[in-house]
């Protein structure tokens, strides 16, 4: 196959429906079908408008702080002993995650539609906070919904969304995760469809969602690919991001995916082990169901349930994952593995010890594979890690399971 | 003729609207949603919808979702289900079986083996709430290659241009969604539901039956006046957990949804000439 139609094959999807490859597609009930035609149709008019770019562009400078830094990990990298390690710095972006690059888009979108309500799922609460934050900045009225249990692990963002005005509303069916709390935001969305966006965090449910958080977060890929060829010379050798839903890894990948020098490590969460059962794994461990408005990969059981998942972290704690993940895990373009919590509490103590960077748990995922990765490698060679967010909301997470009390 | 198509043309002939109660498929307990199946019958239902558990129900407001989760804990999946319809025929060939869930433990089964196994088991028609008609091509071509049902929903934001897509792909009934929001929720406009019934009417020749927020006699009513069939759901499985609660037993679950059924098909009937 030539560079070229290789190119043609990543420019390809989603196609009209929605589709990469067999999976993604519109798999909603009726009631919402005309919303997401609307949104599908606004968006295909805004992101070709340069006075929308122009406006998107000023709030990620201006309100979101970016461009973020592309940080050579010097001392992890030499305590290593492989390639060098850089980290690309979204945890310094303002509310401390790279979801607040989505957020602002999709409120760009709402603000246009003249919607005057938002609402959103959240995890680990940084997607909840974003939204948060970008709602009370342009005045929308915002209600996030958030597993019990995640209420209970997150409750530093719990209480940073109340103080930004939004209403948390806990969820308590099922495993009273992210994966219940889409639940509830869809069934919020279908009753008050009329003047409801529906910030959606990450690139899976129905389309447009997969497409247009996709681009909102490219941004991610474009400026690490700017950086390193100014900062290294070259383009890097290989890429690591943690997959939950797949919002960064997909923001860090995408524009490299025509780079064929460039190998790329989605990590999943592999919480006890692959063997334990006791994980959010999908692509590693699952196999291609329909949730949440797309067909992907999914943990699910012999009658086609969904499993209850695990991860330390709770942004990675889901079941399912981004649609273009799955087409690019079955083409062969990513490497999905797996970092299990240990791996990813010990990268978290690493790196906060060596660097004076404190990760987030999910970004954490990547470190430890990035960690692996590149003892096997040579100085000469560089690994961008995306640092999808800090880790001062895990700060009691981790002094629980290090059996300190506050 | 469809086991489906048949009953509406039945009913038609006689001036009568069809009852549809829907229950989820072993809630609350799996041995009784056969002879929960045959009393509905006996206490005037015309279709019978059976609820297939699913983890994720995305479109259910709070009683659904609990009565996916008692009958989930009840270790029921959709070959249970095929297995309670089986079971049912033995004794009722007439009154046609609609299962009605979501995409995922169909897909898991797959398209052609979910076919064979329902036709096989006296199942008619099937309605899956998350795949529209931009979806249902592969199933579809299965559906009717066994002479199976595929029942879609219209809801109050469908455009009218939508709704011809929709009804290419229907058959056996149109289910009109009679508000925006989750199973079991607000209140019913009937005057809004009629336009867009006459809407559909543009489009097809299909009998409309209208669910979604149809709690009692008086709402079955109001809608029949207006649509060729009522589904009633959450009201019913409010009824039996409701007994189960006071603490009834399963026998009371089975006479609590007697109750409301028989009343609201006298509710129905009232408007018959």
């Amino acid at each position: 196959m030539t560079s070229d139609l290789k190119a043609d094959v990543f420019a390809a999807v989603p196609d009209a429906d929605g589709r990469f490859g067999i999976y993604g597609g519109k798999f909603v009930a009726e009631t919402l079908m005309a919303a997401l035609s609307e949104l599908e149709a606004v968006y295909r008019k805004l992101s070709v408008d340069p006075e929308f770019q122009r406006e998107l562009d000023e709030d990620l400078a201006q309100y979101v702080g970016r461009p973020s830094p592309l940080y050579e990990a010097k001392r992890w990298s030499r305590s290593i002993g492989g390639a060098r390690i850089f980290l690309k710095r979204e945890d310094l972006n303002h509310t401390g995650a790279h979801k607040v690059n989505n957020t602002v888009g999709q409120a760009l979108l709402a603000k246009h539609m003249g919607k005057p309500r938002v609402t959103a799922e959240t995890g680990a609460g940084q997607h909840g906070v974003a939204t948060a934050t970008i709602a009370a900045r342009l005045g929308l009225q915002c209600q996030v919904f958030m597993g019990e249990e995640d209420v209970r692990r997150q409750a530093l963002n719990v209480y940073r969304m109340k103080l930004l005005g939004a209403e948390v509303v806990p969820v308590t069916s099922g495993s009273r995760t992210l994966k219940d709390a889409m639940n509830e935001a869809m069934r919020d969305w279908v009753t008050n469809v009329d003047n409801t966006f529906y910030i959606i965090g990450t690139v899976a449910g129905p389309h447009p969602y997969p497409l247009l958080v996709r681009d909102f977060q490219c941004v991610i890929g474009r400026e690490a690919r700017r950086q390193a060829l100014e900062q290294t010379g070259k383009l890097p050798d290989a890429l690591v991001a943690c997959v939950g839903g797949g919002s960064n890894a997909i923001g860090l990948f995408h524009p490299f995916l025509r780079d064929e020098g460039v190998a790329m490590y989605g990590v999943e969460a592999g919480g006890h082990g692959i063997a334990s059962n006791q994980h959010a794994a999908p692509l590693t461990a699952g196999s291609p169901g329909v949730l949440h408005g797309n067909r992907t990969y999914l943990m699910q059981d012999a009658d086609g349930q969904i499993m209850h998942t695990h991860s330390v972290s709770a942004g990675l704690d889901y079941p399912g994952v981004g649609p273009e993940h799955a087409w690019l895990k079955d083409l062969g373009r990513v490497n999905y593995v797996v970092a299990t919590d240990d791996e990813a509490l010990r990268a978290f103590h690493t790196l906060t010890r060596v660097e004076g960077i404190m990760p987030a748990l999910e970004s954490s995922h990547a470190l430890a594979h990035a960690e692996k990765l590149a003892a096997q490698m040579t100085p000469d060679q560089v690994i961008v890690v995306n640092l999808s967010g800090r880790g001062d909301k895990d700060i009691h997470t981790v002094a629980q399971i290090d059996g300190i009390e506050f | 003729m469809s086991r489906i198509a048949g009953r509406f043309q039945q009913l038609a002939q006689q001036g009568r609207k069809a009852l549809v109660p829907y229950v989820v498929a072993g809630d609350p307990a799996l041995e009784i949603t056969v002879p929960l199946m045959h009393r509905l019958v006996q206490a005037g239902a015309d279709i019978i919808e059976l609820g297939v558990p699913f983890s994720d129900p995305m479109s259910e407001g709070p009683v659904l979702q609990l009565g996916h989760e008692r009958a989930l804990a009840n270790g029921i999946g959709l070959r249970h289900v095929l297995d309670m319809v089986r079971e049912f025929r033995q004794q009722d060939a007439r009154t046609p079986v609609l299962l009605m869930g979501y995409a995922n433990p169909v897909e898991h089964m797959g398209y052609a083996a979910f076919a064979d196994a329902a036709i096989a088991a006296g199942v008619d028609g099937l309605l899956t709430v998350d795949i529209p008609p931009e979806e249902v091509a592969n199933l579809n071509d299965q559906l009717q290659r066994v002479g199976m049902d595929n029942i879609f929903l219209v809801a109050p934001t469908t455009p009218d241009e939508r709704i011809g897509r929709i009804t290419a792909q229907a058959s056996g009934f149109i289910y009109y969604v009679s508000l925006k929001g989750v199973t079991g929720a607000g209140h019913l406009d009937v005057a809004d539901v009629a336009e867009h019934i006459a809407l559909i009417r543009g489009h097809c020749q299909l009998p409309v039956a209208v669910g979604f927020g149809i709690k009692d006699a008086a709402s079955a009513k109001a809608v029949a006046t207006v649509a060729d069939g009522v589904v009633v759901g959450s009201a019913l499985v409010a009824s039996m957990a409701a007994a189960v609660e006071a603490g009834g037993g399963h026998a009371a679950a089975m006479d609590a949804a007697v109750a409301l059924v028989t009343e609201i098909r006298a509710g129905i009937d009232s408007i018959a000439s």
